[in-house]
């Protein structure tokens, strides 16, 4: 209709409505959705300390017991948790979704979504338990 | 005295309103009636100037979807029965311009369709004389359910980043593309990619979901669009580490 000269003479006018700022408060899938997005914040800010962490073990014993001191702060474990808790519920999002984006075929049929998801808890829960065998035999 | 059912009817007539109004209709509540029964009675009986789109009646045509109540549905599948006691509300499909009243327009959809070549591309035709390009129910199972989609575009109503960002592609096109991706008989994927991995192609979706939750012939596109990215990806990837390598078929890895 707009490529045609002749119809956007006599154009009509359109209506339209705005999208306001609170859009997804209506609806609880919505709500859901902002959250997960919102966690990505807090799964970024993990990352900056596991950074810091990294910097802190590179300039040596000093700095390192520095850090560690400044982990154990209250607000830090209160920091931790809530990246924790906000972290887990991105993690379960992600692998809700992962069958979404993976077909995986195994003799000519399409795995079903929660074998795809079922692997992917077995795949964290394996390179959990291998991370927390280092961190704790260390 | 029959028993009705109250119609809250969304009305915008351009020549005479800045802002659209809501006007209420009363309607007889019929078991097997459904919205879309009841707008043509409204048009039939009490306001011919109701304006609205409809075809086939039964589903097919993709013409009738509005918002019900906030959901964006097919009207000639939303039964009035199932909104008792009312009343219900009569929106056009949420995203779009609206024309008038119940039309919305739909030009930056069919653009969108046409960049995203949905149709068999093939480098180099088979003479006749080689007979038909067979598929296998294998082949045909891989993309069968893409080819559901009546382009209602109930899925760009519900889609919130396509409420944010008009440009972007939208879930029925990029399922409408997979479907040919994943079409054994077709060589446009690379083609398709070109186009569909631009900035307002694939990227914007964030996996929402809604888009299949609503799609009233289950064809998946938010699937459908993660399978896009992750062929995208890996495509980017092996151009990356084997730039001397050809470019894979979109399609290949599902």
């Amino acid at each position: 209709m707009a490529d045609n000269p002749h119809y956007t003479k006599y154009h009509p006018k359109w209506y339209r409505h705005k999208v306001p700022i609170f859009w997804w408060v209506h609806k609880w899938t919505s709500i859901k959705f902002i959250t997960r997005e919102i966690t990505s914040v807090f799964v970024a800010f993990y990352a900056v300390v596991l950074l810091f962490h990294v910097s802190a073990v590179a300039q040596g014993p000093e700095a390192y017991d520095s850090f560690l001191s400044c982990m154990k702060s209250p607000v830090s474990i209160g920091a931790h948790l809530l990246a924790l808790l906000f972290a887990s519920f991105h993690s379960y999002t992600w692998f809700s979704l992962a069958p979404k984006g993976l077909v995986v075929k195994m003799r000519g049929e399409r795995v079903s979504g929660p074998v795809i998801a079922g692997a992917h808890y077995v795949a964290w829960l394996i390179v959990s338990i291998v991370v927390a065998w280092i961190v704790l035999s260390a | 005295m029959a028993e009705t059912i109250a119609l809250e009817v969304f009305r915008y007539r351009p020549e005479q309103e800045e802002e659209p109004t809501f006007q209420t209709y009363e309607v007889p509540l019929q078991k097997d009636w459904v919205v879309l029964d009841a707008l043509n009675y409204i048009k039939d009986t009490l306001d011919g100037s109701l304006t609205f789109r409809w075809s086939c009646r039964m589903g097919v045509c993709g013409s009738c979807g509005m918002m019900v109540n906030g959901d964006p549905v097919l009207t000639c599948a939303a039964f009035l029965e199932t909104y008792r006691p009312g009343p219900i509300r009569v929106e056009p499909l949420a995203n779009f311009p609206v024309v008038r009243d119940l039309v919305i327009e739909m030009g930056g959809f069919i653009s969108k369709l046409k960049r995203a070549k949905p149709w068999i591309i093939r480098e180099e035709e088979k003479p006749l004389s080689e007979g038909e390009y067979v598929q296998s129910p294998e082949q045909l199972a891989d993309f069968k359910q893409y080819s559901m989609c009546i382009n209602c575009m109930l899925c760009y109503s519900a889609c919130p980043v396509f409420g944010l960002e008009q440009d972007f592609s939208g879930p029925a096109v990029l399922a409408l593309a997979q479907r040919y991706n994943l079409d054994s008989r077709d060589q446009g994927a690379t083609e398709r990619m070109n186009e569909l991995s631009q900035d307002e192609g694939i990227w914007p979706c964030t996996l929402v979901g809604e888009c299949s939750e609503v799609c009233p012939k289950q064809v998946d596109p938010a699937g459908a669009i993660q399978r896009y990215k992750l062929s995208s990806t890996q495509d980017w990837w092996k151009s990356l580490l084997m730039p001397w390598g050809a470019k894979s078929k979109v399609g290949d890895q599902g």
